[in-house]
């Protein structure tokens, strides 16, 4: 369960983020949508603590990510925009690392990566190294090492950037999985097929601020509008980065 | 304290598989520097000896006015070639090494029991004709001293009243302490490999991560930064020191091949000495490591820390050519300053000279002391939160 208010961040004169509010529940998806630049990066970041807000507050299951720092990453899973890889490194040893990191015993590890490489379907490269993989299954293994530790919160940057078709598929089926255990799971994306295929909630962000919050049905009703991208396009009042 | 290990244990294993860092650290300056050093000390050697056993070729002008001198030169095995030209074209030219010029009165001195002039003309700003100028030289004042003698006993004076002063020789150098003369090299060498074996991983965890897009994922994990920086920085020092003790050993297989005995130098490296320096030595990996890694966290890619390394490889180079330029004797004072004290002790080690424990402490405690200033300050700039922002 996330609680997020009155959000601000600025870097110099750029006001990145300005006062975004919302909530993501336990056993639901949310997604955060907006055109590239909104401020959705920034956002997740200061949700994972890697960046400290000017104002406002975050509870994620009642932690500060200010004050309780190392608690809330042991609760967290992040797969961040940038995805590298250790390309010396092979997809277990990978994962491995960041089990280690979070201080999992190496019994606990060893028994994780078989689950996920059933769950991701990574048979076929887990024991491989990194190096020329494809983008595809690159983001399984940032998807593995992100939920090493079983967290109950998952944030999600673009997660299907850069995705083929099936690869797509199978991320949704696999977020539509951690939904149906229980987790909470925050998405950011510019797509908007993602969204529908996927959220319970939608939040649009657009210049720092949020431009409209709720189900996708609650969304059309608001803006009367027949489709999802109509009534993004209508509640953002443009059309600039849709199509990026 | 599990996340420094952690770190630790994963970058040693990427770096050991990675062919660029095991070049680098393991067997650039392992190999290079010692075969580099022997290889130099051969040609020397050669190129000296080449030189003094060549025969003399010598120009001489006015040949006609100094007939004995001319005979004694020639029996001294010089071949005069009489009355060049344009002498002091020939040798502005580097035709020949030098010219000797008889000047016309020359004969009528001689006659009188005057010093007769003789020119030698050269340009001693080329290092090659060094050698050739001095034997000239040497044949030249033996012929006058010959003469003198000669002079004198003819006059009923015995000769030796004209030296009133022998000046003996009393060589207190010792076999082992002749050899730093040769081995000047080796400080020099250590510091530098010290700070090579320690450039490539210092940017590859820093500038490398950033560069690979892994620095964000990696900080989202429960770790305290300050962990993961000083856990990449031991993997640094590490490596460095590898890179040194491989150079040491390095150094005592290939220093037995040197051609010094004919120098009256002992070269080897006794195991004692060599873990004697490898514990002087050692701090200076930990503080290179730290700068570095400190340097690299700045850049924002591999590339763009390579351009910092340049600069930095100069750092170790100060002292020793400092060192090497104007020798001085090793006081305490000197070994609060880094890499010139590890300058200096190597030297006495090497001479076998007896070094107080406290020069040694002395030493090791400086150099670790701002090691470890220039490690706090890297750690601090791990803990800013813009650090991943300067990816490019």
């Amino acid at each position: 369960m996330i609680v997020v208010k009155n959000l601000k961040k600025s870097f110099g004169e750029v006001r990145a983020v300005n006062g975004v509010s919302f909530e993501a529940h336990d056993g639901e998806i949310t997604g955060l949508l907006g055109p590239n630049g909104a401020g959705k990066t920034t956002t997740l970041r200061m949700l994972y603590s890697l960046l400290p807000p000017d104002e406002g507050e975050i509870r994620i299951d009642g932690l500060d990510p200010a004050k309780d720092a190392m608690e809330i990453k042991r609760t967290l899973g992040v797969v961040p925009d940038s995805r590298g890889l250790y390309t010396r490194l092979t997809a277990r040893e990978n994962i491995a690392y960041f089990g280690e990191l979070h201080g999992m015993s190496r019994r606990a590890i060893e028994g994780r990566i078989k689950e996920l490489t059933r769950t991701l379907n990574m048979e076929d490269f887990i024991d491989r190294r990194t190096e020329g993989f494809s983008q595809g299954q690159r983001v399984k293994v940032a998807i593995a090492r992100a939920m090493i530790h079983e967290p109950q919160t998952v944030l999600m940057d673009e997660p299907s950037n850069g995705l083929d078709v099936m690869s797509t598929r199978a991320l949704r089926e696999y977020i539509l999985g951690l939904k149906a255990d229980g987790h909470s799971i925050v998405l950011s994306t510019h797509i908007m097929q993602e969204v529908a295929a996927l959220c319970d909630r939608i939040v649009i962000i657009a210049r720092g601020e949020v431009a409209a919050d709720g189900s996708a049905e609650e969304l059309l009703a608001r803006s009367g509008s027949a489709s999802l991208e109509d009534a993004f396009v209508q509640l953002i009042g443009s059309e600039e980065g849709l199509l990026a | 304290m599990n996340g420094l290990t952690t770190v630790f244990k994963k970058e040693v294993r990427e770096n050991l598989r990675d062919r660029r860092a095991l070049f680098n650290s393991l067997l650039l300056g392992p190999l290079l520097f010692p075969v580099l050093f022997v290889g130099l000390m051969w040609f020397l050697d050669s190129a000296e000896q080449e030189r003094a056993e060549k025969t003399l070729d010598l120009p001489v002008v006015g040949a006609q006015y100094a007939p004995s001198l001319i005979r004694f030169l020639e029996q001294q095995g010089a071949v005069i070639q009489p009355n060049p030209e344009n002498p002091e074209d020939m040798v502005r030219n580097q035709e020949v090494p030098v010219v000797i010029r008889i000047l016309p009165e020359f004969a009528d001195n001689w006659a009188q029991g005057i010093p007769a002039p003789i020119e030698v003309i050269s340009d001693i700003s080329r290092q090659e004709s060094n050698v050739p100028i001095r034997r000239v030289k040497r044949l030249l004042l033996g012929y006058g001293q010959q003469i003198g003698s000669l002079r004198l006993q003819l006059r009923g004076i015995g000769p030796q009243l004209a030296s009133p002063i022998m000046l003996k020789d009393v060589d207190l150098s010792t076999p082992k302490s002749r050899a730093i003369l040769a081995i000047i090299f080796l400080p020099y060498v250590l510091m530098i490999t010290a700070f090579t074996g320690a450039t490539h991983l210092a940017m590859d965890t820093t500038a490398g991560e950033k560069e690979r897009k892994s620095l964000e994922p990696l900080l989202i994990n429960p770790v305290p930064r300050w962990q993961i920086m000083t856990g990449k920085m031991i993997t640094t020092t590490v490596f460095a020191m590898a890179s040194l003790a491989l150079t040491l050993i390095s150094f005592r297989i290939v220093l037995p091949l040197m051609p010094v005995g004919a120098f009256g130098m002992d070269l080897t490296l006794g195991l004692g000495t060599l873990l004697k320096i490898l514990v002087v030595v050692s701090p200076v990996a930990i503080l290179a490591a730290a700068l570095l890694t400190l340097l690299a966290s700045f850049a924002k890619s591999y590339r763009e820390a390579q351009s910092y390394m340049g600069l930095v490889i100069l750092i170790p180079m100060v002292p020793s050519l400092i060192f090497m330029a104007n020798p001085v004797r090793a006081e305490s004072w000197m070994m609060s300053v880094p890499l010139f004290s590890q300058n200096m002790l190597i030297g006495e080690i090497i001479r076998d000279q007896p070094v107080p424990i406290s020069w040694y402490l002395m030493s090791i405690a400086s150099t670790l002391a701002i090691g470890l200033i220039l490690a706090i300050i890297a750690a601090s700039i791990y803990n800013r939160p813009t650090l991943i922002f300067s990816s490019g």
